[in-house]
């Protein structure tokens, strides 16, 4: 084995000195440095001017789409006694045009106490395109990814630790209006904090990083984007465990179980106390005879 | 002395009579009385008659929850902890692992996860929890709106106020034991329920936490209050007001044949036994399939209490939510004494208001017999409508009850409703003391009608849907008189003499002494009381009634054999064998 290393290394210290040798080592070093590069640069480089672009064509959906309240640059409206019609999009960032409209939340159909969640009404061009565009407006949180709210290579106990972790966090900072498992919870005149079980975790990890609506912002000093990941590691490990206790009654606490003792409970031992009186021995038992 | 049994004649015929040997059955009997002598007493009490009605079965709802408490109660505290030391958890449960909790919920956890039947076994028992209280209240309904809380049974009346009052209790420290989320929340607010009574609050609130809320003790101590003192209060005060029912003997609907003397019924055994029996086992399997497929109460979702936690949906379990309804609705009052605060936003609904309804519960059927000034004894029940100004005094407190129920989950109705929460509020602010009075009123002038229509059957008959018509083109529908069965049992109740205010005696002068005002009061009560009350009509009155029937009959009799076809059913023929519309 030494044998043969040291004689192919003599074969190639042989030529070290041929006329090609310098142009190699060159050429070799270019490859390297520019694979090197492509490997670890960051992705925008490349596509730096297709941003621009796809921030035009968002200007252009905006205009017709989001003008009319928050202005034609995105500065916002406001109406002569003061009050917002819509607020600026200046440094929201991508993450909340994506959230917003993702959710069909925005464009809003009717002004009201909350804007609900619906079908959306772009495409996810048109809202990549839409959130490029209010991204140029100012520096803001950008729309996440993949990476950042998924479990994907971690060990078991790792993944353990996480929706643990994520389970005190969630417990601490959410249930207060979003309820315990994540069912909703009631805002003061009409809001409501909603139901986030089922929501997808891209939507869950944009609302604690931008604060949607009523909602407080969790911003990365606040809130690691790693705990981000374990507040949607646990809301999905409650999503994927088996329903311990049987049908969840909607998940809202004791009224829900109140409502269920009443009418399925008791409604059902008073129709057996009905019964048990209707038969007995009797003396007389008249049937009424349908024909 | 003894006898020679083949010397003595086994019967009066040819044979001669013995005893026959006793079986096996006999001989364990005698052997028990003759150590026991029970005998007399149970041949008595196994031959006590029970009147049959399904509304009389709903306090057996209760007494049988009762049973099933006990039955998976005990299960439960052999595994249950009841402390608040620290522990770690290493349990099932994935996503608590390596939390701190105190040593209850984690016991908890383990009843629910690592025991055998253990979560069956803590759902079953809350389920039953609720399904007690809430076949207590349903048969104090039927206690009140059929007059059975009436002399002799005002003593029962307040024990089964005592047993619903414990009952609450009861839920309350059973719900709080788990250590939750749910169950610290709901100790915490209890604390400042406590402290929120002038001067004791704060010492009672030290008594019991044994120092500052939530310290060590509270758990341990509501523990034995759960298990050990309440139980045995609910467990004597439930033989008590059984004792007093085979005392009173059961009430039940008048009828032919049924009077305030007697009891028109089954005997315990075998009729009675059998279906009390079976109805345990219908409570039992009610209670065991809600136990196994509906979720409640899912304490490994709410996390180990932690004072800095809370959750959307706290409430209490439904028997305390009125009262949380009241302190949700209740204006933010404070009042500041020389550095005080005396919040009334607290006390006023949740340390007063409770007390008052209570107390008017208790009262109600003393207030009753001092206004109505009866001290009869009653064994026949009356129905609701021929109390009318009883009903709706329960159908006002019922639908305060209510309200308050509501405004107790007012964010759930808020979220399910999509309604606001603050509008809710300002509603139900206003409906608490609206909504009474006119349910009061409309349930008051409902019973009077339904006692017209009673008085109209009773004198003019029921309607047969048969309509004549007149030769003169006049179309009238025929009555036919009720059984005479049904007639007795309308009218088997007391004709409500509206009083008369007594003459007050005059002194040596001539000069009327003065009425106590509560005397005046007290007229002025019973004569709004019984107004507009439709009484049963007299002897004369029905005499009349039936006069005009058969003269009525005797001018429909002019159109006998002209009658069109149909009209031989009218109630004067004999249609045996016939169909009303031919053979088609």
């Amino acid at each position: 084995m030494v044998r043969f290393l040291n004689r192919s290394a003599g074969r190639l210290s042989r030529h070290r000195r041929g006329p090609l040798a310098g142009l190699v080592v060159m050429l070799l070093g270019l490859l390297m440095t520019g694979g090197l590069y492509a490997a670890f640069a960051p992705a925008q480089a490349g596509s730096a001017e297709s941003d621009t672009a796809l921030a035009a064509k968002g200007r252009q959906l905006f205009l017709v789409g989001c003008a009319t309240c928050h202005g034609q640059n995105g500065e916002g409206v406001r109406t002569q006694d003061g009050n917002q019609i819509g607020p600026s999009l200046v440094g929201v960032g991508a993450a909340a045009v994506d959230f917003q409209v993702g959710t069909g939340r925005m464009p809003m159909a009717q002004p009201g106490q909350q804007a609900p969640q619906k079908t959306p009404v772009y495409s996810a061009d048109e809202i990549a395109q839409l959130a490029a565009y209010v991204a140029s407006l100012g520096p803001g949180p950008a729309i996440p990814d993949e990476s950042q709210y998924s479990l994907a290579g971690l060990t078991a106990a790792e993944r353990e630790a996480a929706i643990v972790r994520g389970g005190q966090i969630f417990l601490t900072n959410c249930t207060a209006c979003h309820n315990f498992e994540g069912s909703g919870g009631a805002m003061p005149r009409g809001g409501y904090a909603p139901k986030i079980r089922g929501v997808e975790p891209k939507y869950i990890y944009e609302a604690m990083l931008t604060g949607p609506q009523a909602m407080d912002t969790f911003s990365n000093g606040n809130l690691p984007p790693a705990e981000k990941r374990d507040v949607i590691a646990y809301l999905q490990s409650l999503e994927t465990q088996p329903a311990y206790g049987g049908f969840g009654l909607g998940g809202l606490g004791p009224v829900s179980e109140g409502l269920f003792a009443w009418l399925v409970g008791l409604g059902a031992l008073v129709g057996f106390a009905v019964w048990i009186a209707a038969h007995t021995t009797r003396s007389e038992k008249k049937k009424v005879d349908a024909t | 002395m003894s006898i020679d049994m083949n010397k003595v004649a086994t019967s009066n015929t040819t044979s001669a009579a013995i005893p026959r040997k006793p079986s096996k059955v006999g001989a364990v009997a005698t052997w028990v009385d003759d150590r026991l002598g029970l005998a007399t007493s149970m041949k008595k009490q196994i031959r006590k008659v029970f009147p049959d009605h399904w509304s009389f079965m709903l306090g057996e709802i209760a007494l049988w929850s009762f049973v099933v408490l006990l039955l998976t109660g005990v299960f439960l505290t052999l595994w249950f902890t009841p402390s608040m030391g620290e522990v770690q958890y290493n349990g099932s449960y994935d996503q608590l692992r390596g939390i701190h909790m105190s040593e209850a919920y984690a016991s908890s956890l383990k009843l629910s996860f690592d025991v055998r039947g253990g979560l069956l076994m803590r759902q079953m028992h809350h389920w039953s929890a609720m399904l007690f209280v809430a076949a207590m209240m349903i048969h104090l309904l039927r206690v009140f709106f059929t007059g059975a809380h009436r002399k002799p049974r005002e003593l029962n009346w307040v024990i089964g106020c005592l047993l619903l009052l414990l009952g609450t209790l009861e839920g309350f420290t059973g719900y709080s034991l788990p250590d939750d989320l749910l169950s610290g929340t709901g100790i915490r607010a209890a604390d400042g329920f406590m402290k929120s009574m002038p001067v004791v609050g704060t010492y009672m609130s030290f008594f019991l936490f044994g120092g500052e809320f939530p310290g060590e003790a509270i758990i341990p101590r509501l523990f034995t209050i759960h298990v050990l003192l309440i139980p045995g209060l609910l467990l004597a005060l439930i033989a008590a007001h059984m004792l007093l029912l085979v005392y009173h003997k059961h009430t039940q609907w008048p009828g032919p044949g049924r009077t305030e003397q007697n009891v028109v019924g089954y005997p315990m055994l075998p009729v009675y036994a059998a279906k009390a029996g079976g109805f345990f086992f219908i409570v039992f399997g009610v209670t065991a399939m809600m136990g196994g497929l509906l979720s409640i109460n899912p304490v490994w979702k709410f996390g180990p209490y932690d004072p800095t936690k809370v959750t959307a949906g706290s409430q209490p379990d439904w028997y305390m939510g009125w009262p949380d309804g009241a302190l949700r609705i209740m204006p933010g009052i404070e009042s500041h004494f020389w550095g005080h605060t005396l919040s009334w936003n607290v006390f006023l609904p949740i340390i007063v208001l409770p007390g008052l309804m209570f107390t008017i519960l208790l009262l109600l059927p003393f207030i009753e017999a001092w206004v109505t000034g009866d001290k009869r004894e009653h064994h026949l029940l009356q129905r609701p409508r021929n109390a009318p100004t009883r009903t709706a005094t329960m159908v006002a407190l019922m639908t305060f009850y209510g309200l308050m129920w509501a405004a107790g989950g007012n964010d759930i109705i808020a979220i399910t409703l999509h309604l606001s929460i603050n509008q809710i509020t300002y509603f139900l602010r206003g409906a608490v003391f609206i909504g009474p009075v006119v349910a009061f009123l409309i349930t008051r002038r409902w019973c009077i009608s339904l006692q017209r229509h009673d008085e109209g059957v009773l004198l003019h008959g029921y309607e047969t849907g048969i309509i004549m018509r007149s030769p003169e083109g006049g179309y009238t529908e025929k009555h036919l008189p009720i059984s005479p069965a049904r007639a007795y049992t309308m009218t088997a109740r007391d004709r409500e003499e509206v009083p008369v205010l007594e003459t007050l005696e005059t002194d040596e002068n001539g000069v009327p002494k003065k009425r106590s005002p509560l005397a005046g009061l007290r007229y002025r009560i019973r004569t709004l009381m019984y107004a507009d009350n439709i009484q049963k009509p007299t002897a004369e009155e029905l005499e009349a009634a039936q006069h005009h029937a058969e003269h009525e009959h005797d001018l429909q009799a002019a159109l006998d054999g002209h009658a069109a076809d149909g009209h031989q059913f009218d109630g004067h023929h004999a249609v045996e064998g016939e169909t009303l519309r031919g053979d088609h």
